[in-house]
């Protein structure tokens, strides 16, 4: 399939309108809201803070424990069964582990560090929301970090690479979905996953455009960070 | 050369270069990664010199040694109390640190600190994040009755205190109030008058928000006497 235009106008390698804010929770440690086309995720932040079960905890250091979850009128509109599913747990699983390597939590021994992302509306590429989300609000929430996290679904629809894909693309036949996150200064990829068949050369092909998107995407987690507590 | 990225008081994210170069030297809140010293918090940044500090602008109070902080009393146990000083596991205020008193084992121990107490005490010890001891010996050590709490980032402390005292004496002076400042972020206000006391708390607050800004002591002096009028 050739393709030649985006559904909605965009450019191929062009994201989707990005809006994000700082501190939207009042309560928690630290909240940030990440805001890409129609998604939209809600982070908060708790802790550090005591961790149970008691056998979970780490001697030597703390551990971040991330929960995703799609509130149940966010997506199509069809009954969620309430509660993690097999996706959510495993989309919080790859966000702890694409949050973890930038955390230093060397100084919260034998405690938990909770962050909680919720998708109040989703499109497509909600987990590289709610990571983007999740990074602002550790920040926030005053947590020793290394360095900062962007990420953003790239894929290819068709024969051309898009940045950023949106529902419609990605349900395309023989699509294909990547989300990859990326650390700020190092450029190291913290989250790689994809679905689909595709070429050695268009793997490469998307992880230079997501490299250069989430480049911007870190410059509007910055600015959002830096204008909560500009006075 | 070293080359410096940031001015003083500029406010940084983590992961940001602060400087490049082996001329500057990391302190808290900053790391060096080969050449680069890189922020780790969001805060502002502190020049000293060649030292390059961050002072944090959010985060939890992490104890230290000889540390004075407002804790709450939350549990007794036969050997001593459970007191929350505002980090993820109690402390504990052993028979022997609690009071001057020789106290009797298995007397009634809520004769001296019961649930809920608010005590002002001192880290005597941190072995660890689970083994905390906190002892009521020392000068102004005391259980605080009365008058109310409020809760503000714990690096901020330095600043309601002010140089000598200048800040907090300031307050305490314009408002009749007495107040306690713990380092865990913890301030105790006690006034004789609730609406002096309600003024007192406001001042604090706009310190926490405007700690970085210029002349506070001058500002809050200001606004203390323009809602005493």
């Amino acid at each position: 399939m050739k393709l030649t235009k985006r559904s909605d106008g965009r450019k191929f390698d062009q994201m989707r309108e990005i809006e994000a804010k700082v501190g939207v929770v009042k309560r928690a440690d630290g909240s940030a809201m990440f805001k890409i086309g129609n998604s939209i995720a809600y982070a908060a932040v708790y802790g550090p803070r005591e961790l149970h079960p008691g056998h979970l905890q780490d001697p030597t250091r703390g551990k971040l424990r991330c929960n995703y979850n799609m509130m149940a009128f966010s997506g199509s509109g069809e009954r969620v069964r309430p509660g993690p599913n097999r996706r959510s747990k495993e989309i919080g699983l790859v966000t702890e582990k694409a949050l973890t390597p930038v955390l230093d939590l060397s100084h919260y021994k034998n405690m938990a560090v909770d962050v909680f992302i919720e998708l109040v509306q989703t499109d497509s590429g909600t987990r590289c929301a709610g990571i983007c989300a999740a990074a602002m609000a550790l920040a926030d929430a005053g947590i020793p970090m290394r360095d900062m996290v962007s990420a953003i679904a790239v894929g290819k629809v068709g024969d051309k690479v898009l940045v950023d894909l949106t529902k419609e693309e990605e349900d395309v036949e023989e699509a294909v979905d990547m989300a990859v996150a990326f650390t700020t200064r190092g450029g190291e990829v913290t989250l790689l996953q994809m679905d689909g068949i595709i070429e050695k050369s268009d793997v490469k092909e998307s992880l230079k455009a997501a490299r250069k998107a989430c480049e911007q995407i870190s410059k509007i987690q910055m600015e959002a960070l830096k204008k909560k507590y500009k006075k | 050369m070293g080359e410096l990225k940031v001015k003083e008081k500029e406010i940084v994210v983590p992961g940001e270069i602060l400087a490049v170069g082996m001329d500057f030297l990391p302190a808290g809140g900053t790391f060096r990664e080969d050449d680069n010293i890189i922020a780790s918090q969001i805060g502002v940044v502190n020049l000293n010199g060649r030292l390059i500090k961050i002072i944090p602008l959010s985060g939890k109070y992490i104890p230290r040694r000889d540390d004075v902080v407002i804790g709450k009393v939350v549990d007794l146990w036969l050997n001593g109390w459970k007191v929350d000083i505002g980090w993820a596991y109690d402390a504990n205020l052993s028979l022997k640190d609690a009071s001057e008193d020789f106290i009797e084992k298995k007397s009634d121990l809520t004769q001296y600190f019961s649930y809920g107490d608010i005590v002002l005490t001192r880290i005597s010890e941190v072995n660890g994040s689970k083994i905390i001891d906190v002892a009521m010996k020392g000068p102004g050590l005391r259980k605080l009755i009365g008058g109310r709490i409020i809760t503000i980032v714990p690096s901020k402390v330095p600043r309601v205190i002010g140089k000598q005292g200048s800040m907090i004496n300031l307050i305490k002076e314009l408002t009749d109030c007495k107040i306690f400042v713990g380092q865990n972020g913890r301030v105790w206000v006690n006034g004789l008058d609730p609406k002096k006391e309600l003024i007192a708390v406001e001042a604090i607050r706009k310190i926490d928000e405007e700690s970085s800004s210029e002349g506070l002591t001058d500002s809050i002096k200001l606004f203390i006497e323009g809602r005493l009028k």
